[in-house]
């Protein structure tokens, strides 16, 4: 299948035209035409490289009723994502080479996007001993990114001989940084608003802890480190001053720590419950001013999704997470270039670019030349719509945005030149 | 009045007074011979209790017979929380049952809000204590109580009336309800607590704060005790309970430094030697019995305002 997108504005430049052909970009340029080749109309449309999250539960194995690998990636596919990574939180837990290659291949069948899973750090992810690292990065899933994520690595020894220990296949430790003592039985953002509803504190030095000896380890034994969803203000510092001594630290922001902010929690709904909770709007702030200056490397998704009944009862009770997927774009857009914070081309770096490269994967993320694979997204930031959850491609309904108006919609999505997305609807 | 008491906040300065001023009705049916009204008759008030708590269920219980309700206990201990039904399908149930208010006390902040704003009833909700955020009605209880005592049991009687509340604030549904509502009465309201028992962004309550007992107290027209827990200092809010009660216990001594006319109160149930002495406890001062009697006037002057009660509970001759 040839495809001839015509006019489009790639990074949001000058629009210009894109044939798709065997899998690569064939030809980029004015007035291309092609026998034989589907034409997409893309006039208005930006067209970004095939979006890249480092942060999804796809729940398979274990909650099927949650999410499926088909239903999580027909999901990414639509939000305009040809790769994803999925969290190691399954049952079984994916810490070993087994579990990977199960997930990746449930990836491949269903054909959305490709899923790179991640492994686990420990075994179980008990935080106890290590997981079978090596296994999994020589498996067919190839696993580069190896994260406890739901649970942080704590125990300081054990961080430490895990960053060391991936660096033997160039892998990268994704750390989930909450001090656990610090955030037992924690519901939301520890602050004025959290000792007026009586919900537990969930405090901003038990990331920032976290990170700031993170930050100190990798630089000690040089090893690469990740750090998801940052939230706070002060974690968007500690990573600043740790870029700023050179060391190999990237950090990721999920889209609702830029938008939404911990006043929801008064609601007592627990769609907007999540951790990291949502903080203060403070901490939006300087999360978006992060993410502009390149502090914050990516965006991430930490699409999390959660069957009805455990949202559908009290806050306490409720399960941690959101979706993220369908809506991550427009929230960018809203957020960071509709604020004129970040071009379209700044967002090709987050969301794409920079993202695949911590994860090393090859061919996503690369530039809309000629010559390189076809994974892309048409993008149209003018349309705008209003979140409905029924119409989610996931099996949950746990979006925290419903009957929200949201700005932009993902008009196509292609992977290695096939459309996953045309006009919007799943291929 | 709102439909729902979900929170002290939810009262404006005329609806707690009204409140007041209906529980003063209401306890003067004690001193008659028939104690019951026809008010709620035909009414049902479910009384929703995931977690033990006797003493506030009786109350409610008692409060909605004198009116004639129909009550219906539901003691549903193991919330959804420790994987029993869940909170919704326990509100369906009542809600097929026909109750026309439901009482709730839960164990986790919020349940109440939950169970009101979800739509899985249309009942009215009372809230009976949520987790660590709120128990209006013990706050309404507590305030009659000082009205009676220091506020001449008229409108606006507690205005500039100092208040010490002491112990454990931070987990202290007791404590954020009476700081709301003793603000909303015009009380000065004084948290006295070790710094690790105040919750964080206390200080932009409506309220003082101290870490002094000795100083606080002499000033005060009421003092009221909060429970503490043993086992919190094993958490290390506080070294030993011995140290706890050194610094922050209400004994003999520090009684002998209160005004005539304070009072002392306790929401009960108290630790005895722990927060309060028996000598405290059982002294002239100590109107922690009373509290208990109050609150029955207290909850049939809720339940009777929130269930549509528009003519006066208590008439001349029937």
């Amino acid at each position: 299948m040839k495809y001839l997108i015509k006019g489009a504005a790639v990074l949001g430049g000058t629009p210009s035209d894109l044939l798709l052909d065997d899998g690569v970009i064939a030809e980029v340029g004015r007035g291309l035409s092609a026998a034989g080749a589907e034409v997409v109309d893309a006039d208005g449309l930006v067209a970004l490289p095939g979006l890249v999250d480092l942060h999804t539960h796809l729940r398979e194995p274990g909650r099927e009723d949650a999410e499926t690998v088909e239903s999580g990636t027909a999901a990414a596919a639509l939000g305009g994502f040809t790769a994803v990574h999925a969290m190691a939180n399954t049952d079984p837990v994916a810490d070993t080479a087994g579990v990977v290659e199960q997930v990746w291949r449930l990836g491949r069948e269903a054909g959305h996007c490709d899923v790179y899973p991640v492994g686990a750090v420990t075994v179980g992810l008990a935080g106890e001993r290590l997981a079978e690292l090596g296994a999994m990065a020589d498996s067919a899933a190839r696993v580069r990114v190896f994260s406890d994520d739901g649970k942080c690595v704590s125990d300081a020894v054990l961080m430490r001989r895990a960053l060391e220990y991936v660096k033997a296949f160039d892998g990268v430790v994704a750390q989930h940084a909450q001090e656990p003592r610090l955030t037992e039985h924690a519901q939301m953002n520890e602050g004025e608003l959290s000792g007026r509803l009586g919900l537990a504190g969930w405090p901003a030095v038990a990331e920032e802890a976290i990170i700031a000896r993170d930050c100190l380890l990798a630089a000690h034994v040089g090893s690469r480190l990740h750090v998801c969803h940052v939230s706070t203000a002060g974690s968007v510092e500690i990573v600043r001053w740790a870029k700023s001594k050179g060391w190999s630290v990237t950090a990721e922001v999920c889209p609702h720590h830029l938008l939404l902010t911990d006043d929801l929690a008064a609601t007592y709904d627990p769609v907007y419950k999540v951790n990291p909770p949502l903080r203060s709007g403070t901490d939006v702030e300087a999360l978006r001013e992060g993410l502009a200056d390149g502090t914050i490397d990516a965006v991430a998704t930490d699409h999390a999704p959660h069957p009805h009944e455990d949202k559908d009862c009290e806050w306490a009770a409720a399960a941690f997470g959101m979706l993220g997927l369908e809506t991550a774009l427009s929230i960018v857009q809203e957020t960071m270039v509709d604020a004129g914070l970040l071009d379209w081309a700044g967002v090709a770096d987050r969301m794409s670019s920079t993202p695949a490269r911590i994860g090393r994967v090859a061919d996503h993320g690369t530039p809309l030349e000629a010559g390189q694979p076809a994974n892309l997204v048409l993008h149209d930031p003018a349309d705008r719509r209003v979140v409905d959850p029924t119409e989610s491609a996931s099996l949950s309904r746990n979006t925290p945005y419903a009957g929200r108006e949201l700005p932009g919609r993902v008009v196509a999505t292609f992977l290695r030149g096939r459309a996953t997305v045309l006009d919007g609807k799943l291929q | 009045m709102k439909r729902h008491l979900l929170s002290a906040a939810d009262l404006t300065r005329e609806d707690a007074e009204l409140v007041l001023t209906t529980a003063e009705e209401m306890r003067s049916l004690a001193d008659r011979p028939i104690k019951k009204l026809p008010a709620l008759r035909g009414r049902t008030v479910v009384n929703l209790f995931f977690e033990d708590s006797t003493r506030t269920r009786i109350s409610f219980e008692a409060a909605a017979k004198r009116l004639s309700a129909d009550v219906i206990n539901f003691s549903a201990k193991g919330s959804s929380l420790s994987k029993g039904e869940s909170l919704k399908d326990t509100a369906l149930t009542l809600e097929a049952m026909g109750a026309d208010a439901v009482v709730v006390r839960h164990g986790a902040s919020g349940a109440p809000h939950r169970l009101a704003h979800s739509g899985w009833v249309r009942s009215s909700v009372v809230n009976a204590g949520d987790g660590t955020h709120e128990h209006p009605t013990q706050a309404l209880l507590d305030a009659f109580t000082m009205w009676r005592h220091i506020g001449e049991s008229k409108p606006g009687g507690l205005e500039g009336r100092r208040v010490a509340i002491v112990g454990d604030v931070l987990h202290s549904r007791v404590a954020r309800s009476n700081a709301l509502l003793l603000r909303t009465l015009g009380a000065e309201v004084t948290l006295v607590a070790p710094p690790t028992l105040l919750p964080v962004g206390v200080e932009t309550w409506p309220v003082e704060t101290s870490y002094d007992l000795d100083a606080v107290i002499p000033k005060a027209d009421a003092v009221m005790m909060l429970r503490v827990q043993r086992e919190r200092m094993n958490a290390a809010f506080f070294p030993t309970a011995r140290e706890y009660s050194r610094r922050y216990g209400l004994d003999g001594r520090r009684m002998a430094t209160l005004q005539d006319h304070t009072i002392v109160m306790h929401p009960g149930p108290m630790v005895r030697g722990m927060e309060i002495t028996a000598d405290v406890a059982d002294s002239a001062r100590s109107v922690i019995v009373e509290q208990v009697t109050n609150g029955v006037a207290v909850r049939m002057a809720v339940l009777y305002l929130l269930l549509g009660g528009s003519e006066p509970a208590v008439g001349g001759d029937e």
